[in-house]
């Protein structure tokens, strides 16, 4: 076992373990906790790809901004922080689809012939965020896809501001 | 170096247990943070394909990138609806939000 396949068994137990425990932990703000957990495991695999830019991206957005925004939730709807149960009464139906799930996907993953191919040699010297944001912003590469999701972005923005406001005279 | 399958069988996993959370919880906050995990696992298999088939193609990124945004819009209005049904209803379960339930 090479000194990679040990970094990757470590980020894919930890990811695995700390999204178990988030679902199944009654007190959220545990649960908020252990997603931090699980979002730093997929940043140690971006890194482990060769992603270093989106790994980056990976701890500012989702664990520096979205993380945080799941704890102010929490916070804020505090009548719940701990329930009694934390599954509702279809649990059992939602276990055996997420199991049938798991199990298809990865008898389908083992089925592909493509399966066991191995990485290729990869020049570390690139500057993939140069890259990216050339391809994001020029015509020929994704400006259309990247103008709509700022357009998205915005339209969130002013939509969660009119949702969450406190209405006049409530 | 690690076979494509490990990535592939860790996202599918990965998937599956954020399925589980979001059809088994009750709290409408643990929903989102499962559709989170869901959201990572179809990012991993972004950039596992990314790097082990079109590395020279920068493509990958800029599709895991969309989904960073759709998940931060996504959790911005989610979050805004909870936080306004919580105050009109005091209650964050999604199973008592059955005002529209046929």
């Amino acid at each position: 076992m090479t000194g990679m396949q040990g970094v990757f068994l470590f980020a894919a137990g930890l990811i695995l373990w700390a999204a178990f425990m988030m679902v199944t932990r009654q007190n959220l703000v545990h649960a908020a906790f252990y997603l931090i957990l699980a979002l730093f495991g997929v940043a140690i695999l971006f890194v482990l790809l060769d992603a270093g830019f989106l790994a980056v991206i990976q701890v500012s957005v989702y664990i520096g901004a979205i993380s945080i925004m799941m704890i102010f939730a929490v916070m804020l709807t505090r009548g719940d922080v701990i329930e009694e149960d934390p599954v509702n009464k279809n649990y059992g139906w939602a276990l055996l689809l997420a199991a049938l799930f798991a199990f298809g996907l990865i008898i389908l993953v083992g089925q592909w012939p493509a399966i066991a191919s191995l990485p290729g040699a990869f020049d570390t010297s690139r500057d993939l965020a140069a890259e990216l944001g050339v391809a994001l912003f020029s015509p020929e590469g994704f400006v259309i896809p990247s103008e709509v999701a700022s357009v998205l972005l915005l339209a969130a923005l002013v939509g969660s501001l009119v949702v969450a406001r406190r209405q006049k005279g409530k | 170096m690690i076979p494509l399958s490990w990535y592939l069988i860790l996202a599918a996993l990965l998937f599956c247990i954020g399925l589980y959370g979001v059809l088994a919880r009750k709290n409408a906050v643990a929903i989102l943070m499962s559709v989170e995990l869901m959201l990572n696992a179809v990012n991993i298999n972004l950039v596992a394909f990314w790097r082990y088939f079109t590395p020279g193609n920068i493509s990958g990124h800029a599709f895991a990138v969309i989904v960073f945004v759709v998940a931060a819009a996504e959790v911005a209005v989610g979050l805004a609806l909870i936080i306004s049904i919580y105050r009109r209803r005091k209650t964050v379960a999604a199973d008592e939000i059955n005002l529209m339930k046929w």
